[in-house]
This record gives C-alpha cells, structure tokens and sequence, in this order.
C-alpha cells in the first residue's frame, strides 16, 4: 500500500514526499540543509534544541468553499506563521513553503547557536570529537562570528566523568540534547543513563554498576552532537582528520555488521600503520547505523601485537623453532601426501569463504576430510530453506511473524536482537521460545518457557496444533503442548503473511540443535513460510562465517573427538579445541602430523609439528557469508606484518630485484587462503590460486553453484541508502560512515527446499535426581581468544563463572559470588569457578557459558561442591 | 690642444678612483666574521621551530596536532597522550608524545604558529639547519623543545591533584 503522496517546496525546490513525512527529513530528500542537534533520523523527534528552526507558510483556505484562495497573478496565497517553526516536529502538508535560508531564520539559528556557546568549553583543540563535530561545524556554518557573553563567566563543570570504563562524559561539553539518553531508551532498552536536575545543573548520570552497562554504549558516541561522550579506546589517540578508512566487516559474530576500520601510522610503534579505533559503516539490510561494543572495542587480536606468530615455527628435537616458510611448506607437503586420506582439516567459521573454499579443495585433493569446528548443526536445513534474497528484517512488520527459539539473542548476536525488536515495536508478532528468560521477552507478544533441553519438542509442540500429520510429543512437554498461549503462537504464526525463525543453541549442542533446526524446518515447510523474502531459516551461528562455511559444504562432526583422534594427519584453521575441551587432548597424542594455522601460538597449536603464521582479517581481504546469507567483502586495512624488502643499492641490483620479486622468498604472515593453495603447487594440484582473494573468489563462483555469477565487483555495488548519513552533515545522522564500498549481495536459496520434510528424533529429556545438568549460554563478551586482547573489556568479561538454581545454592549453602568445584562427570575433569544465583532456573539446571575456560559443547553432567 | 687634455683628464679620473680606495681604507668593514660573529635577525624573522614552556617548566603544547593540519608542506607529525597527575607534560589533559617536524619539507611559512591555540609553536631565530643525512632532518621534540627556565622543573612532573583541570589552559587574547 502507497502511503499519500504530498507536494511542497522548501528553499523553492519541489518536492514529493508520502504524507507524515517531517520537514526537516523532506529536506534533506532534495538536499537542502537544516541543522539539527537533538533531532535524529533513527529516532521519533523531540524538539527540544530548537536549532532546527524555519520559516513554514500555508496555503490560506477559504473558509467558505473549502478551496485555496489565490493571489491576483493566480498562485497560492501563502500564510506565513508569526513565529519560526521546528522542522523536525513538523510533518508536511499540501503546498506548504518551507524558507530555510531567510534572514529571521538565520538571525534564529545564530542566538541558539550563541547560547549553546555560553556554556560550552571550545576545548575543540583537544576534544576527541574535534573534526567531525556537529557544533563545530554548524558553528562555523550558521553562529555568531564574536560571543556578547563573557569568557570569564563561563560556567566549569568536571571535565573527565568516567561512565564506566568505556564511556567518558565532559559535562562542559554537553549540549542537553538527550540524544543519547533516547537512544539508550528507545532502542537500546537499556535505560541506563538519564538526565539528573534541571536547567543550568543538567547533567548526564548513570546508575547501573558497572557504569553504562549496556552493550550499545558506543553508539551514543557516534550520536552526540559534541564531544560529550567518547569511547576511553579513542581517547586522544588520533584527531579524525588523520585516520584513513577502510571498509571491513565484523568477524565476531553471524550479523556480519558493516564497520570501518580507521587506521593511522604511529611512530611509537615504529612507524607501522595502527588501527586506531571501529566504527559503523551504514547498511540499512545489515546493521543499519548500530554496531555492538564487542564489534566496536573487541578489534584488538586482529591488530598486531607481540604476541601475533611471525614465522613458521617447526617442532625439531621436540620443540617448535621458527622456520622458513619453504622449510615448513615442504615439511607439510611431504607428510600430507604420505596420510593422503587419513588427513583431517578443521576449520572454524572465523575464516573468509576464500579461505574455506580454498582449504576445502586442497582436503577433497588429497583424499581427506573437511570438518567445520562449529557448536551447532542444520545449516544443511538454513542453505535450502534459510533467508532468500531481497530479505530484510526492516522489512517485516505488521504482517510478519518472527519465532525466536532457543537463543538469548542480544548475547548471541546483538544487532539481531536490535532489528528483530524493532519489527516487534512495527507491529510484527514475535514469539519468543526459550527454556530462561532473555532479554528479548520484553518485547515478545508470546512468551513460551520449555522445559531445559526440550528445545525441539517445543517447536513440534508448535506444529502438532497446525499439521494435520501430527508428531508424536514427548511427556515433559505436554503441559506447554496443552496451554493456549502456545495454540494462539501458532495460530499467529501460521496465519501471518511473512514468517521468520530464528535458532540458536542457548543449552544446546550439536545433535540438539540438529534436531531443533529440523523441527524449526518442518514448522516452516507446513506453514508455507519459505523460499520468499522475508520468510525463512536463520541460524545465530557462534561465529561470523558458519553460513558461508555450510554454503561451501562443511560441515561438522558429531562426534569430533572420535574423528580427530582416528585421523593421521591434522590441519587445523582458526581454531582452538584444546582451549576448548581438554577431551580433544586425546587426538594429540604425539603419533600424528598436526598442522596448525593461526594468528596466536594457541594451546592447540603449542601441540603441533609444524604452525603457519595467519593474517588477520584486517590485514587483508576477504568476504565472509553472514547468517542472513549476505555475501559481503572486507578490504585490507593494515599491512602484514613482514619484513621490508632489501634496500636498493643500485640501479643494478633494483632491476634484479624487480626481476625475482614475482618469486620473492616469503616472509611474515600469510592469508589462510593463500596457505593452502602454496602447499597444492607444491604437491601438483592444479587450480588453486594464491596471489588475491578477488581471484580466489572468481574460482569460487566459478565452482561453488550457490555463488554462482558472484564477483568482488558486485559485492561492492552500493545503491543510495536512507537516512543519508555519512557525508559533510554529520549533525543528522551522526559520524556513522557512508557505505562507498559494498552492500554484500544475498545468496539465493539451493534446490530442494519442498522435500525436507521429515520429523526429527525427540527423545524425552529428563532432569536427573542427582547432581545436575550444565547447559551452555553464550555471553556476549567471553574469555575468548578473540576477545582477551582487548584489555579495556576485561573488567566486563568477568572471570569464569556458573550460574545456579536456588534450591542448589542453598543445597551447597553458598550464596551469590561463592566459589564452587564443579566437577564434569564425563571429562572427569573440575573446576574452581564463581557462582551466580538465578532464583528462575529449575532445580538440578546449571548454567555454563562457553569460551570460559569450561570444558562444555552441549549438556553435560555434572557435580557441584563448595570450594573452598 | 687634445693631448693636454687627455693626459689631465687621465690624471683626474686616476685620482678620483684612488680617492675612492683611500676613503673605503679608513671607512669600517661591513663583513662580519660568520659563524664566530653572528648578526641579530629582523624582530619577525622566522627561523627554526620552538617549542615553549611555561615558567614552571609545563610544556605550552597540548598535543591537539592543528599545526599538522594548518601546514602546507605536510611537514609536522604529532602524536598525542593523556597526562595524568603522576606525569604531567602540560597543564591540558592532552600532551605531544611524539612532536616532529620535517625539515626538509618546511617552507618557514608560519602557519604552525598561527594554528596553535596555546602559542606553544613559534618560530625562532635559529637559521642553522644543515645536516648531512635525510635522517637528521626530522627534528624531534626533544630537539625542539626549549630548556627548562630557571626555577621550573623538568617534564614529566608530579603534581598535586585537583590544580590542573581545565582540558586546555585559559588563555588570553594574544596581543600582537
């Protein structure tokens, strides 16, 4: 349905604009400027900075015909309010005349900006915000040349305000437009920070503890219109002038978020490039204009650092000692060919689609196996029956239903649990499955609670009430089968235009989540809801290429340890078992050849013969397939870490170096594309390419059927994107930058999507009598590989922990932050860990997050004892 | 008679030039015996860089790199850190941790100076600037920076909290 089109001009330009439509944004459509502070695109307008201020005239009716009255020429008669007029408040009307430009309006917009002034510091030389500041800049556009105030008079508040440890306020440099404040409110939903007192005493305060605990802090810093607010990552390290920019892609999680990585050279850092800090690069289908802070301040182990692998290190006389690269490559290629196929490669969806494609061929090459190191199952189902192109969560609305199951969202992946709240708040249903209460509750219209690890059952709960070919239920779940909020959910489902499902595997792991997925699968198939954009199976993958990873054929292994330890030959890429579950240590016994490649000498790799030093995705290029199956490219922003080439003494030797550069030695890092494809010339394979990732990618669509068509030039087709953001006028949308570099393309669907159906295995899932069950949680910020070398989360990662039922913290007599032993029956191994007290959890039900140290990938026995 | 006259002529024009020679001999030398002898330079004359302190020995830059962004040669390259009350460069929150200028692409125009909010930039009346390698044309802070005045301490200070709060030092008007 069109909305009603209405015509008015603003500065003389015509213009056409759907009814509802604010002046301010109307302007902005025919690029004319108005200033604004307090008001922001993403956000309902407030009104209350009064920069934004215009001229807006009226068409006079004739109060007795009903019809316009006209001057003697013929035109309009225009009425012109006494008093100017926000255009941020107002919504257009037919024939209405907007004057931004007149000299009333410029006489306006000059006094606010001059009793701005009266209270702001003009510390610019050294405020961080200082280059890109909307004051500044409309100060130098629209305010006074000279105050009437005197500088004296200024009234000094404290400059250095820590709200929390990432967040810094200058309260001086407040303006009071509460930006940030409504931000924190309307889409965060984390109303963390308020104003406190009135008038001249306004202040911005929080009072969560930490500080401004929330995971969206930083883009406050992107909306303030001054240099209020500031991430401590950034402070003082580069004025924005300095930075170069290139475009990246966020690696921490399946969202896939368009970032820009700022990067300058540091002498103190021996004049390398350095990337000074992230920001967020618009893509409205993606992330919008929002980044979470994981993807904003967890960028440190793609940076380089002391502790980043230099060179090939080879075990000789049992210890590993660097290397050259021809050494290690020979070494490697000899001994893969000897196991041929007793080799095994496991690769972590950390890596690009070129790496995995590339990896996957030199493992079919040989004879060997490719297994994808993943916590979760049924991308099988996601890249026949997942999003379809044209896909887009803004897209969803009152006509859509979202079923999320099985994940704590915001946790999991953050700008997901941002959009899918929009779509709610636009008047979409959202059903909300889970076994514990998440944050994304407060915005569910059903709210269903199956019991702990009954994920799938609970799905087939939701088909047995809509299939006429009804599952059979297990008994734990008949009591929620029964109940009709969950009939309703699936009415509502069913019955809704568009329908989308998102799963992940909060308490789940691999054969869990298998299930779920196929449950998840058949409700969609029965309901019709697939193969069209905005319908369909999305995964919320624990890492930020999974989808491509399944797009390529990986996949992962039921039972790994079992695999790894049969293997005679290991390649494993970007991941880290051992840290994981020492179970794995098994598969290292010392007999088999173990290949390591990575950016750090993790545990794994400490067991390995031989370990290749990678790039990390900043330094070179890539595209990585996000969960909502959005092909999307990075580019190089730092470079590798290698040393320089040999000084040129002469004319002479240049030319000779010129000559045997094209074979030059290799030296530093190299791209985990580019690894494999070395070691396949070596053994004779033909059709590897290692010299770009563009090349590799041409393969890839050339190979792949799925990517078929796909090129690095499509990838990087942009098409105009509302708000604009971005450009000259960052007052409007704040410092998110422009999208200049790729929209990503969507994946169509593969064949076969109509004949999935078939109902998954759900046995009945009991709690037991003694001890207890963990179940893993992902939380956001983990004790990770990737995120412990961003020193300024630390404190918000905590250390290791569990969290416990009531009944059992009194059982054990500890209360909230008490030390436990707990003790993982299968892997007999136990650790010394806090406890948090969740008085909703069942009796009997532990929570573990992963990546903290715990050996957990799916639900797993367990005994607890006070430490201690 | 045009012999006479030639010879008196010759005579005349000898004598006027020797009265010439015999003046400049008793006149003073205007050389100057350079470099033991030096001449003062012009009161606006522009020579190379300094970097300023306060008379309590705090330097004058705040590490804010305008100068950087005010040159046209692209020649000055800053680096900037927090100071804390432990170890305090400058009375600002904000310090040059690394301050260079390169010589070779200065062009002396003064743009640095007139950047600067806190007057910490002006150049000075040295105009000895050879060096022998590329290398030695990068001139550094601590090459730049003057010495401590008398009665002043050297940088980093420590200093009592809660004196030093403003973000940039008020500053007046400057006069010339």
């Amino acid at each position: 349905m069109m909305a009603k089109m209405v015509s008015l001009t603003i500065d003389g330009k015509p213009v056409e604009v759907p009814e509802g439509t604010l002046v301010v944004n109307a302007a902005k459509k025919v690029g004319v400027d108005i200033p604004v502070f307090c008001y922001h695109p993403k956000m309902e307008p407030v009104g209350m900075c009064r920069m934004c201020l215009v001229e807006i005239g009226r068409p006079v009716i004739d109060r007795a015909s009903g019809q316009p009255l006209r001057e003697e020429d013929g035109s309009l008669k225009i009425q012109f309010g006494p008093k100017l007029e926000t255009a941020c408040t107002t919504p257009v009307s037919e024939g209405m005349v907007v004057l931004g430009a007149t000299e009333k309006v410029k006489a306006g917009r000059e006094d606010i900006l001059e009793f701005l002034l009266t209270s702001h510091p003009l510390d610019c030389p050294i405020c961080d915000k200082g280059g890109e500041c909307p004051l500044q800049n409309l100060t130098m556009g629209f305010g006074p040349g000279e105050s009437r105030y005197l500088y004296d008079d200024k009234k000094h508040l404290a400059k250095h305000v820590p709200l929390g440890e990432l967040i810094y306020l200058d309260r001086e440099r407040c303006i009071q437009c509460g930006r940030c404040v409504r931000f924190q409110e309307l889409i965060a939903d984390d109303p963390v920070i308020a104003f406190s007192q009135r008038g001249r005493s306004l202040e911005i305060v929080s009072y969560s503890e930490p500080g401004f605990d929330s995971y969206w802090s930083g883009n406050t810093t992107d909306i303030c219109p001054v240099g209020a607010l500031t991430t401590a990552d950034f402070r003082f390290r580069a004025r924005p002038w300095e930075l170069k920019a290139a475009a990246s892609i966020c690696n921490h999680c399946p969202v896939g978020c368009n970032l820009t990585l700022n990067v300058r050279r540091e002498a103190v850092s021996g004049g390398k490039w350095v990337l000074k800090r992230v920001m967020p690069r618009q893509n409205e289908a993606v992330n919008e204009i929002w980044i979470c802070d994981k993807g904003r301040l967890g960028y440190h182990f793609g940076a380089q650092n002391a502790e980043r692998l230099e060179k090939p290190l080879v075990r000789k006389n049992g210890e590993l000692q660097p290397a050259t690269w021809q050494e290690a490559l020979e070494l490697v290629t000899e001994r893969f060919q000897s196991v041929g196929r007793g080799l095994i490669t496991l690769a972590s969806g950390r890596l690009s689609n070129e790496d995995l494609f590339n990896l996957g061929k030199l493992t079919r090459s040989l004879g060997g196996k490719s297994i994808l190191y993943s916590s979760m199952a049924g991308g099988d189902l996601t890249t026949q029956i997942g999003f379809a192109p044209g896909t887009n969560f803004a897209d969803m609305g009152k006509e859509s239903a979202i079923l999320v199951v099985g994940s704590d969202l915001e946790e999991e992946a953050p700008l997901w649990w941002l959009r899918v709240r929009q779509a709610a708040k636009r008047g979409a249903t959202l059903i909300v499955l889970n076994a514990r209460q998440t944050k994304l509750d407060r915005d569910a219209h059903y709210s269903l609670r199956f019991p702990f690890g009954t994920a799938a059952a609970a799905v087939l709960a939701l088909v047995n009430t809509l299939s006429p070919k009804r599952p059979e239920l297990p008994e734990s779940i008949q009591e929620l089968a029964r109940s009709s909020e969950l009939k309703a959910a699936a009415k509502a489902f069913a019955e809704a235009k568009d329908a989308a499902i998102l799963f992940g595997g909060d308490g789940m792991g691999l054969a869990e989540t298998q299930a779920l997925a196929q449950a998840c699968a058949n409700l969609l198939l029965i309901t019709d809801h697939f193969g069209r954009p905005n319908n369909g199976l999305l995964g919320v993958w624990p890492r930020a290429n999974d989808q491509g990873a399944w797009e390529l054929g990986w996949q992962p292994s039921m039972n790994l340890p079992a695999d790894l330890a049969q293997a005679q030959a290991l390649y494993i890429v970007a991941a880290d078992p051992v840290s994981d579950d020492p179970a794995y240590l098994n598969a290292f016994d010392g007999q088999k050849f173990v290949v390591v490649q990575d950016l750090y000498l993790s545990q794994t790799a400490r067991l390995a013969d031989v370990v290749f030093p990678a790039q990390a995705w900043t330094e070179r290029e890539g595209s990585y397939t996000s969960g909502e199956r959005r092909v999307q490219r990075y580019y190089p922003a730092l470079q590798p870490n290698a040393a320089l080439p040999p000084r040129v003494e002469s004319p002479g030797s240049r030319r000779a170096q010129v000559l045997t550069g094209l074979r030059a030695e290799l030296d530093g890092p190299q791209a985990d594309f580019a690894i494999p494809a070395f070691l396949a010339e070596k053994l004779g394979y033909e059709g590897f390419v290692h010299a770009s990732a563009s090349l590799v990618f041409a393969r890839l669509a050339a190979e792949a059927p799925s990517f078929g068509g796909l090129s690095y030039q499509k990838l990087a087709e942009v098409h105009e994107q509302w708000p604009i953001v971005g450009r000259s006028d960052l007052y409007y949308g704040g410092t998110t930058y422009e999208n200049t570099q790729g929209l990503g393309v969507q994946l169509p669907l593969a064949q076969g999507g109509a004949s999935l159906l078939s109902w998954p295995q759900v046995a009945d899932f009991k709690l037991p009598k003694l001890g207890g069950i963990a179940f893993p949680i992902t939380r956001l910020y983990d004790r990770g590989a990737t995120l412990m070398h961003s020193q300024l989360l630390h404190k918000r990662i905590g250390e290791p922990y569990i969290i416990l039922s009531k009944q059992e913290a009194s059982r054990l007599k500890i209360s909230q932050g008490g030390f436990v032993r707990i003790t993982f029956t299968d892997a007999e191994r136990s650790v010394v860990v806090q406890a948090k007290v969740d008085e909703g959890l069942p009796e009997r039900v532990v929570l573990a997050p992963r990546s903290f140290g715990l050996p957990i990938s799916g639900p797993t026995p367990v005994e607890l004892k006070p430490a201690g | 008679m045009s012999f006479v006259k030639d010879t008196l002529d010759g005579v005349k024009a000898t004598f006027t030039g020797l009265a010439t020679t015999f003046r400049e001999m008793v006149r003073p030398p205007v050389t100057i015996q350079y470099p033991e002898e030096k001449r003062p330079v012009r009161p606006r004359f522009k020579g190379r860089h300094v970097l300023k302190r306060y008379d309590n020995g705090l330097e004058k830059c705040i590490g804010c790199s305008l100068c950087s962004a005010a040159c046209p040669a692209d020649a000055i390259f800053v680096e900037s850190a927090e100071n804390t009350d432990d170890e305090r460069y400058s009375p600002g929150e904000r310090y040059a941790r690394v301050y260079e200028i390169n010589m070779l692409r200065c062009i002396f125009c003064g743009y640095c100076e007139d950047a600067c909010p806190t007057e910490a930039i002006v150049l000075g009346d040295n105009y000895e600037l050879s060096f022998t390698d590329r290398r030695s044309s990068i001139y550094t802070k601590e090459f730049l920076i003057e010495p401590v005045p008398e009665g002043g301490k050297a940088t980093p200070q420590k200093v009592e909290p809660g004196i030093y709060t403003r973000s940039v030092p008020a500053m007046k008007d400057p006069e010339d």
